[in-house]
C-alpha cells in the first residue's frame, strides 16, 4: 500500500476490540491500585520495615556482632528496674513539656509582633527563621561553646566585661543547670517554626473581624481572646502536634552538648537508646528503649489533636 | 603568659582542622631498631589479589600520611593494589559488625579493643604472623598479647598495631612553683600537689563528664590505683568493694582541687583548657603536646616547651595503672586473598615501614612490638618517654576479667565514670554509687 491512499481514504474504521491488557487498564480500581503502589512500596520499605524490625529487635537479645534470639519482654522487664531508663523517661517528658510551652509562648508573641506593619518586614521574617534553618548540629556546637565552662561568651561578658560575678558559670556541670540549659537551647531552636506557622495562621484571619470588634468597643485582650485565639486553633493544634513530636524525639542537641552527662541526668530516651544500642552494642536493649517512646508519642499526638483542636474543621465542616 | 579567649577559639578550630599542619621530625632512621635474625616469612600471594583495608581515622596528620605511603610502597613491591579507607572512630565498631555479619566488604579491618574477641569465629588465625613478628622484633608488649590472642591461649586472632595512651601532662614550671620536681607516685602526694597547684592558681582538671576516652581513662586510674576493679579474674562483677569506696572518697578530695566545669568536659575539654593556660595538669594522649608544638603560634610553642609527661601515679598498684586504646588488625575469613592480607600486615609491621610511621606520630600511637621502644626519637625528645611504654601494661578495659564485649559496653555506657561523677558532686554516697554501678555493670556481664 502506498502512502497517498492512506492519507486520502476517509474510510470509517470500526473501533478495534481492546485486548485484555487494555481492558485491565480501563478498570478504575486497577488503576487506583497501580498508582498507589509506588507510595505504598516506599512506605512499606522505609517505614513499616524499619519499624517492624525495631519492634522485633526489642524482643531479642541481639548485640552488635551476634544475631540474637527471641527473649520475649525481657528487655522491657530489665529496663523497668533500670533507674537510668526511668530518669531518661522523666527528663524526656519534662523537657518536652517545658520546651514546648516555652516555644509556644515566645513563638506566639513573636508572631503577633511580626503581624504588625514593620519596616523591612520580609527581611525580619527571614532572619527570624534562621535558627530553624541552620543545621541543628551546627547550632548545637554553637550552644556548646556558649555553655563551655572555660570559654563561654556569657560568662566572659558577665565576669570580664560587666564584672557582675567573680567566677564563670558552670552551665553543664551539675544536673539541674544542665537540664535547663538544654531546654533553653531547644526553645531557641524551636521558636521560628512556631512563630512562622502561627504568623501564617494570623494572616488568614480577616481584618474585618477586628474592625467589627473595634466598633463594638472591644479591648485588645478581648480581641485576642475572642477572635485571634479561636481562629488560630486549627493551625495551633497542627503546629503543637509537630512541635511535641520534634521535641520528644530530639537527639542532636543533647548528644552534641552533653551526651547525656553529667551522670545521665540529661539523657533523653532517644540519646539513651542510641548510647545503649550503637556504642554500647546492645541492639536489643536500645531498640526496646526506642519502642518505649511509641506510646508516649501516640498519647501526645492524640492529646494535641483531639484536646486542642476539638473543632469541626477536622471533619471538614465549618465552625458553629 | 596570657592567652585571650579568642586565641583559644582559634586554637580549638585549628586543632579540629589540623590538616594543614606540616610534618614534624625528620624521617627516623630505622637502624636503631634491634632486629633478630629470623627466617623470613613468605606468603604465596594469590593471583590477581587486591586488598581493601578499613582503619580508624587519624587524629594527627602523619598517622594517615605515612600509612598511605607505606601502603603505596606495598603495591609497588608486590603489585597488589591496596585501598585504605579511614573511618571516624565512632563508626569503626558498627562497620566492623556489618562486615562480620554480612561476610562481605573489606579484607582487613583495623578495629578497637575487644573486637577480635567478639568476632573470633569470623576472623583468620594470625598465629604464624604474630609469632614471626614477635620473634623478629623482641616480642609483643603485654597489652598487645592481651588483646591480640584468644583469652588465655597462645592463639593469635589479630595483629595489634599500636595503642593510644594517656599519661600525666603537666606544666613543668607550675609544678616546680608548687614545690615539686616531678609528679609524686603516691595518692597523698599527688593530692597535695593538686592542692598546691590550686593555691597558686593553676589547678588540675580531669573530666568526669561523658567524655569517652578522657573520663574513662581517669575513672580507671582511680579504680586501679586503689587496687579496685570492675570484674574479677572469672568475669564476676567486683565493683562493689572497699577498694572502690576508697577510690570514690579519694576522687571527692581530688575534685575539690580542680578547675570548675570538669563534669561537662567532653574529650576536647582538657585540651582546650590546657592550651588556654587554665589548667596546669591533666591526663591525656600526646595530642595536646603535638598541637602546641606544631602550632604556628609562638605563644603555644612556648607552652609545648614547658610541657612534660609522666606515667600515671602508681598509688597502691605495683605498676603504673595506665592502659591504652589498641588498634587491632583483623583478617576476615571471607577474604579471597588471605595470604595477601597477611603479607600486607607483615609488610606494614616491618621496621622499614613501621619505624617512620611510628616516629612521625611522635607517641600518638605506642608501639605493640617491644623492639620499637628502642627507636631514637623516643629519647631524643625526652618528653615522649612515657608513651614509649604505652602498651607495656597489664591494664585493659574490664581488668581483671576476660576480654569480652561486656567491658566495652560498660565503657560506652559510662557506668564507672557516672559512679565517680555522682559521688564527687555529692549526689550519692560512695556506698550507694558503688552498689548502683555494680548493678548496672551486672546487666552487661550477665548477657555475654
Amino acid at each position: 500500500m502506498d502512502a497517498t491512499t492512506a492519507e486520502t481514504s476517509l474510510q470509517w474504521v470500526p473501533r478495534r476490540q481492546h485486548s485484555w491488557l487494555g481492558r485491565l487498564f480501563d478498570s478504575k480500581p486497577f488503576l487506583v491500585t497501580l498508582c498507589m503502589l509506588p507510595t505504598a512500596g516506599l512506605l512499606l520499605i522505609f517505614l513499616t520495615y524499619p519499624l517492624g524490625l525495631g519492634l522485633w529487635l526489642s524482643l531479642t537479645d541481639t548485640t552488635i556482632g551476634q544475631p540474637g534470639v527471641y527473649i520475649g519482654l525481657e528487655n522491657f522487664e530489665s529496663l523497668f528496674d533500670d533507674p537510668v531508663f526511668w530518669n531518661a523517661v522523666w527528663y524526656t517528658v519534662f523537657y518536652t513539656a517545658i520546651a514546648t510551652a516555652g516555644k509556644f509562648l515566645l513563638g506566639l508573641w513573636l508572631a503577633l509582633l511580626l503581624n504588625h506593619h514593620l519596616p523591612f518586614k520580609a527581611f525580619i521574617r527571614a532572619i527570624v527563621l534562621l535558627p530553624w534553618i541552620v543545621p541543628t548540629v551546627l547550632s548545637s556546637i554553637a550552644w556548646w561553646w556558649i555553655y563551655d565552662p572555660q570559654f563561654s561568651i556569657i560568662s566572659y561578658v558577665v565576669v570580664n566585661v560587666l564584672h557582675l560575678r567573680d567566677h564563670y558559670f558552670d552551665f553543664l556541670g551539675s544536673p539541674w543547670p544542665a537540664r535547663w540549659s538544654l531546654i533553653v537551647a531547644n526553645i531557641w531552636r524551636g521558636i521560628p517554626f512556631v512563630a512562622i506557622t502561627l504568623l501564617a495562621g494570623l494572616q488568614t484571619i480577616s481584618p474585618s473581624l477586628y474592625e467589627a470588634a473595634l466598633l463594638d468597643g472591644a479591648t485588645g485582650w478581648q480581641k485576642f481572646r475572642r477572635i485571634t485565639v479561636p481562629l488560630l486553633m486549627p493551625i495551633l493544634s497542627v503546629a503543637l502536634t509537630l512541635s511535641v513530636l520534634f521535641t520528644f524525639s530530639d537527639f542532636q542537641l543533647v548528644y552534641a552538648i552533653t551526651r547525656g552527662g553529667p551522670f545521665n541526668s540529661t539523657h533523653l530516651m532517644a540519646t539513651l537508646a542510641f548510647q545503649r544500642a550503637i556504642p554500647g552494642s546492645q541492639l536489643g536493649e536500645g531498640a526496646a528503649i526506642a519502642v518505649s517512646m511509641i506510646p508516649f508519642l501516640l498519647v501526645a499526638t492524640l492529646v494535641c489533636f483531639f484536646g486542642v483542636g476539638r473543632r469541626k474543621w477536622q471533619q471538614g465542616s465549618d465552625n458553629d | 603568659m596570657s592567652i585571650s579567649r579568642r586565641d583559644t577559639l582559634a586554637l580549638a578550630s585549628a586543632s579540629v582542622a589540623a590538616a594543614s599542619i606540616p610534618m614534624i621530625g625528620a624521617r627516623a632512621a630505622v637502624a636503631d631498631v634491634p632486629i633478630a635474625n629470623v627466617k623470613p616469612l613468605e606468603y604465596k600471594l594469590e593471583k590477581g589479589a587486591e586488598l581493601r583495608v578499613l582503619r580508624p581515622a587519624k587524629f594527627i596528620d602523619p598517622d594517615e600520611v605515612f600509612w598511605r605511603e607505606n601502603s603505596k610502597k606495598y603495591t609497588e613491591a608486590t603489585g597488589v593494589p591496596v585501598r585504605v579507607d579511614f573511618l571516624s572512630w565512632e563508626d569503626i565498631r558498627p562497620q566492623t559488625a556489618v562486615v562480620a555479619n554480612t561476610g562481605a566488604g573489606p579484607d582487613i579491618v583495623i578495629g578497637f579493643s575487644s573486637d577480635p574477641q567478639i568476632y573470633a569465629t569470623k576472623i583468620a588465625d594470625m598465629t604464624d604472623l604474630a609469632d614471626y613478628l614477635g620473634a623478629k622484633y623482641g616480642g609483643w608488649q603485654e597489652l598487645a598479647v592481651l588483646y591480640g590472642t584468644k583469652w588465655k591461649t597462645k592463639e593469635w586472632i589479630s595483629i595489634p598495631i599500636g595503642g593510644g595512651t594517656g599519661p600525666v601532662v603537666y606544666r613543668q614550671s607550675w609544678v616546680k612553683e608548687a614545690g615539686y620536681d616531678k609528679i609524686p607516685d603516691d595518692h597523698a602526694g599527688f593530692l597535695t600537689l593538686c592542692q598546691k597547684l590550686q593555691q597558686i592558681g593553676h589547678p588540675c582538671g580531669f573530666s568526669l563528664g561523658h567524655a569517652l576516652g578522657d573520663a574513662n581513662g581517669f575513672a580507671q586510674w582511680l579504680l586501679w590505683s586503689h587496687n579496685a576493679m570492675l570484674v574479677d579474674e572469672k568475669g564476676h562483677v567486683a565493683l562493689d568493694s572497699k577498694e572502690t569506696i576508697a577510690a570514690l572518697k579519694y576522687a571527692t578530695e581530688l575534685q575539690k582541687t580542680m578547675v570548675s566545669g570538669t563534669l561537662s568536659w567532653n574529650d576536647s575539654g582538657n585540651n582546650k583548657a590546657y592550651a588556654a593556660g587554665d589548667i596546669g595538669l591533666t591526663f591525656n594522649g600526646v595530642s595536646i603536646y603535638y598541637v602546641l608544638k606544631s602550632s604556628p603560634d609562638p605563644k603555644l610553642n612556648q607552652i609545648a616547651v614547658d610541657t612534660q609527661h609522666q606515667a600515671l601515679p602508681k598509688g597502691l598498684a605495683a605498676r603504673s595503672p595506665m592502659s591504652a586504646t589498641p588498634m587491632n588488625a583483623m583478617v576476615f575469613k571471607h577474604t579471597k586473598y588471605p595470604n595477601a592480607a597477611k603479607d600486607y600486615l607483615r609488610f606494614m609491621m616491618e621496621a622499614d615501614q613501621y619505624g617512620p610511621w611510628l616516629s612521625n606520630c611522635i607517641g600518638y600511637w605506642s608501639n605493640s612490638l617491644k623492639a620499637y621502644s628502642q627507636m631514637k626519637f623516643w629519647s631524643e625528645d625526652p618528653k615522649l618517654i612515657p608513651y614509649a611504654s604505652g602498651m607495656d601494661t597489664p591494664y585493659y578495659d574490664g581488668f581483671k576479667g576476660p576480654v569480652t564485649p561486656a567491658s566495652s559496653a560498660v565503657t560506652a555506657n559510662y557506668t564507672v565514670v557516672d559512679m565517680f561523677a555522682s559521688v564527687v558532686t555529692g549526689n550519692a554516697t560512695p556506698e550507694q554509687a558503688a552498689k548502683r554501678a555494680a548493678q548496672q555493670a551486672e546487666r552487661y556481664y550477665k548477657t555475654s
